[in-house]
């Protein structure tokens, strides 16, 4: 599993791609925000955070499976059972959402003001999306790659399937901003982390059929 | 004979719900009055299409140990059915909402979780219509088939409760709870929701012969 992770870690030229395009959408935001001049208010904020985190994860992640060519599938398969690849690659995804969510906050932060009055809480939850999402998106990607239009039917697989979790951790981060005290929040996060498990798990076991086809 | 009686208990069921559910008295209740009586139409929806999806997930996991054409028709045949009950279920609930709320739709948890649930499953419509071989699409959207299960049935049993909402059965509005729910109205309830239940696997059955014999006609052709 390990050397899996290492594979997965060797191709990462869409890193630098991805950490481009976060910061660009950052920078276009402030740029449009700072026509009416100083920081947005709190609830869009959070909501703008979201959607730019929403979209750099599905084309993260889209690169996963869509880049993949056939002759390395069959290879990756004659070394490991389908669950180290998926778990591996669940594992590289919230991985590189996590850093890239990191650096995405970092940068929002500085142009666009940091309202967030609970910083714990707030860096929880992004990890448990990064996580989410990582673990929806994966199992979405693999199903599109083996469809004839796999840019589209990632977005319309994917987004509906994403928007329980969206939801949940709206909620949460409009709490870690207005610093509400953690006892608010503790019944989301626990769903929050329910629901991971769920995908996670639902995911590892439908890979194996994925896999042979 | 001996095999079709449920279909014939669906008949029976849905006129007395039908005829029922417009005579009997019901609980006067505020704001809800003779509306009220939607619940014999509105809520064995959700409850048809629950058990019809959970059939069409029973037939996707016995697709993926012995992949068969037939199971991969029962399957598609029965999320189809529950797609149909899902939309019928939002119907009655939107005009249900235009005459007690004043509006077609408000911003409601237990409305957008239903309707972000009919998005998951368009997307397995969709999802099928992409592929161009067929033992490919069985099993790819038998694999999706369980994966928007798993995702779609807490936005419909989970997250609503964890919400206020302006639904009956939540944040103190009258409600069809079992404690305003009265022994009136549980005498045509439950004969509803059985019959609408039985009324969606009778659908998925004629749906799945028709595609059964669309699929022989089709391998007939070819040879």
């Amino acid at each position: 599993m390990l050397k899996d992770f290492r594979l997965e870690w060797r191709q990462r030229a869409a890193l630098n791609g991805m950490l481009l395009y976060v910061g660009s959408t950052v920078f276009v935001c402030f740029l449009s925000f700072s026509l009416k001049g100083g920081t947005p208010p709190a609830p869009a904020w959070n909501a703008l955070f979201w959607i730019i985190l929403l979209f750099s994860a599905v084309n993260a992640v889209a690169k996963g499976f869509l880049q993949e060519s056939r002759g390395r599938m069959l290879y990756y398969y004659t070394l490991v059972p389908p669950q180290a690849v998926i778990l591996a690659k669940i594992a590289y995804n919230a991985l590189l959402l996590l850093g890239l969510a990191m650096v995405g906050l970092g940068l929002y932060m500085v142009v666009l003001g940091n309202p967030v009055q609970d910083p714990i809480l707030f860096v929880g939850n992004v990890a448990l999306g990064a996580l989410g999402f990582a673990s929806t998106l994966t199992l979405v990607s693999g199903i599109a790659a083996k469809a004839t239009n796999s840019n589209t039917l990632m977005v319309v697989l994917g987004f509906p399937l994403m928007i329980p979790m969206l939801l949940l951790l709206i909620k949460v981060s409009k709490n870690a901003l207005d610093g509400l005290e953690f006892e608010a929040s503790q019944s989301s996060l626990l769903t929050l982390l329910a629901l991971n498990l769920i995908v996670g798990a639902v995911s590892y076991l439908l890979f194996p059929f994925l896999w042979r086809s | 004979m001996k095999n079709n009686w449920w279909k014939g208990l669906a008949v029976v069921l849905l006129l007395y719900t039908a005829v029922a559910g417009f005579l009997l008295p019901v609980p006067r209740l505020h704001i809800l009055n003779e509306t009220i009586r939607n619940l014999y139409f509105h809520v064995p929806m959700w409850f048809g299409m629950t058990f019809i999806l959970i059939a069409s997930v029973y037939y996707s996991i016995r697709y993926l140990r012995t992949p068969t054409p037939q199971l991969d028709i029962l399957s598609h045949e029965a999320a189809k059915t529950g797609i149909l009950m899902g939309c019928v279920g939002l119907a009655t609930g939107s005009i249900w909402a235009r005459y007690a709320w004043g509006a077609w739709w408000t911003n409601d948890p237990k409305l957008n979780g239903a309707a972000i649930a009919m998005l998951i499953y368009g997307a397995y419509l969709v999802l099928r219509s992409s592929f161009t071989d067929e033992q490919q699409r069985a099993r790819v959207s038998a694999i999706y088939n369980i994966f928007a299960f798993a995702t779609a049935m807490p936005l419909f049993y989970i997250l609503p409760r964890l919400t206020d909402s302006l639904h009956p059965g939540a944040g103190g509005n009258p409600a069809f709870a079992k404690y305003d729910l009265d022994d009136n109205m549980r005498l045509v309830f439950y004969p509803a929701v059985i019959g609408w239940t039985l009324l969606a696997f009778w659908l998925a059955q004629v749906a799945s012969r028709i595609a059964t014999l669309k699929l022989k006609v089709y391998e007939k052709q070819l040879v």
